[in-house]
């Protein structure tokens, strides 16, 4: 049998130990840093244990942000996220379930060439062709706007290709009863099929609401008006903006609350979070 | 491509179905990257005034431009360091967790979460642990004797940012490795063992010649994710610096059009880009489908 080393475990244990601190150690330092003044800052290296002043940063931070450098109030900017995240979740849910549901419960003309456009945009992502994309968006007057921060991210081919899979899972027989009982395409999509999808969206909706907060350059580029910032771009605009050295301590109290909505997620949905990581790479 | 043994028959329903999808993709991501072959065979001067049609002219001047081909040998260095830094890791702590029974999940649990931390976000993160003046470890190395200033030493800024992007892909591929490890059947191992075979022989001629179709599916993720989702890395920590030395063609793409204004330059760079994603996506299918095959 395999042998069972009573020091290997201990061995094992702690440097899984020291393993875990090192990928916990920077955002516990940020949770420090959040607690401590601006002028613990200008005096040496960052403080290893929390300060007094947590309260009182977090509330500068939500409600003033850091004005004097053009940033708005980070409470805003985490609404600003959190309409973002959910339109991109929402919207890509829905296209994706109605596109995989005619590519495999419909038989009609040019349905694979439909399928390869979806397809193509697997190929193309924002970063690849970043100023022509800002040029249509521009073009269409949704420069600062929420349906210009949302609309041009929500194809996804990822989905459309994993609710299909699903579909072809389904058993032929529920479409074949369904259709005795005169339902049409509408009632077994809704009644039928969406229930046996409730999983399935159920962990795309945590993946794509991470990839929705998490969106950097797209916000970064269509927002001019700081009224539309988003909380992951602001944070760059913290760092830059103004002309002295960054005041570290509201900017990690930003951190904290830009990071902690999708870690949430992550943590209370992680058997969600990890089908959905595993099957959309499939 | 498979449908249903029996399907619905409509006229316009599926089309309309599709519509949603379809249009978003035609506005946003077709007619775009067309714009990005057609501006890339054209010069612009610099107001706009005046277009001109020149051939592979801009392709041409890319590749003999020092600046971009020392862009495209940062990127090597940098998508190389992170997968093979993120991937180890990862490796290492799968291999360590998957032997835990009662604590397994949760370690798992305290190394998934920095997946949802932006790569922005982790840029700033580990900016601020290795800033010169006030962060730890500057302060930690400079008692071994270390002179740590990412702001004008290039290896250190390419290695700050390399572990600030393969930090943040740790859960990732550790969520994998976990995956394909709980999959390798107990039995070989043990017939190993009976063997002979010691911890590491095992590993090394059981478990990881199993775990090779994910490592290698692994290594293509890694390195799109290095390539092309670490955007936020750079521009949020040394925008490319200290002398370029950060400046991976992402980034640069982005600066010379948007900031140099130099839209024939960043639209055949953009092809150039595109071209690499698709070579990639080609090898990530091609060995999904040998897998299904298997």
């Amino acid at each position: 049998m395999v042998e069972n080393n009573r020091w290997g475990n201990i061995l094992a244990h702690t440097l899984l130990i020291l393993g875990v601190a090192l990928v916990v150690f920077p955002i516990y330092v940020a949770i420090i840093a959040s607690t401590h003044t601006g002028g613990t800052f200008m005096r040496g290296t960052i403080p290893l244990l929390p300060g007094t002043e947590a309260i009182n940063n977090y509330r500068t931070a939500l409600l003033q942000g850091r004005s004097s450098a053009g940033t708005p109030p980070i409470s805003l900017m985490l609404w600003n996220s959190f309409v973002m995240a959910m339109a991109i979740t929402i919207g890509k849910l829905a296209i994706s379930l109605l596109s995989a549901f005619a590519i495999v419960y419909f038989r009609f003309p040019f349905r694979i060439f439909f399928f390869w456009v979806i397809f193509v945009t697997l190929m193309l992502p924002v970063e690849v062709r970043i100023v022509p994309t800002f040029q249509v968006v521009a073009d269409l007057g949704m420069l600062n706007s929420f349906a210009g921060l949302s609309i041009p991210l929500i194809a996804s081919a990822t989905a459309t290709f994993l609710f299909r899979q699903f579909f072809m899972t389904v058993p032929e027989e529920m479409l074949e009863a369904a259709r005795v009982d005169g339902a049409g395409p509408f009632k077994f999509f809704k009644d039928i099929l969406m229930p046996l999808s409730i999983t399935n969206i159920a962990a795309l909706f945590v993946i794509m609401f991470i990839y929705g907060w998490n969106q950097y350059l797209w916000p970064l580029l269509i927002t001019t008006d700081p009224k539309y910032y988003t909380i992951v771009m602001g944070i760059q605009r913290m760092l830059t903006g103004g002309d002295s050295e960054p005041l570290w301590h509201l900017v990690m109290a930003t951190v904290v609350m830009a990071a902690l909505p999708p870690i949430l997620v992550i943590l209370f949905m992680q058997r969600l979070f990890v089908k959905g990581l595993t099957e959309t790479e499939k | 491509m498979q449908t249903k043994r029996m399907t619905f028959s409509h006229n316009w329903l599926p089309y309309l179905l599709l519509a949603p999808q379809i249009i978003i993709t035609v506005i946003f991501f077709i007619w775009p990257a067309s714009q990005a072959l057609y501006q890339s065979v054209l010069r612009q001067d610099a107001f706009g005034f005046r277009t001109e049609f020149v051939w592979f002219q801009n392709f041409q001047r890319l590749f003999e431009d020092d600046l971009y081909l020392n862009s495209m040998q940062v990127t090597l260095v940098f998508s190389v360091g992170t997968t093979l830094l993120s991937m180890s890791v990862a490796l290492l702590f799968a291999v360590m967790v998957n032997k835990m029974i009662r604590s397994r999940d949760t370690y798992t649990t305290f190394l998934v979460w920095p997946y949802a931390v932006a790569p922005a976000i982790a840029g700033v993160l580990w900016w601020f642990i290795f800033n010169p003046s006030i962060g730890i470890l500057p302060y930690m190395l400079d008692m071994v004797g270390i002179n740590w200033n990412h702001r004008r030493n290039s290896d250190q800024a390419m290695l700050l940012v390399i572990i600030a992007a393969a930090w943040k892909q740790i859960s990732y591929n550790f969520l994998f490795f976990l995956a394909g490890l709980q999959s390798v059947p107990n039995s070989l191992i043990e017939a190993a063992a009976i063997d002979g075979a010691k911890r590491f022989k095992r590993f090394w001629t059981i478990v990881f010649p199993l775990l090779s179709p994910i490592t290698f599916f692994l290594l293509v993720v890694n390195i799109v994710y290095a390539m092309f989702d670490t955007f936020g890395v750079i521009h949020a920590t040394t925008e490319g610096g200290p002398s370029q030395a950060t400046n991976i063609l992402v980034y640069k793409v982005y600066r010379d059009g948007f900031v140099g204004m130099n839209l024939g330059s960043s639209a055949a760079q953009s092809v150039i880009l595109m071209s690499i994603v698709i070579v990639l996506t080609v090898i990530q299918f091609r060995y999904i489908e040998r897998r299904v095959n298997y």
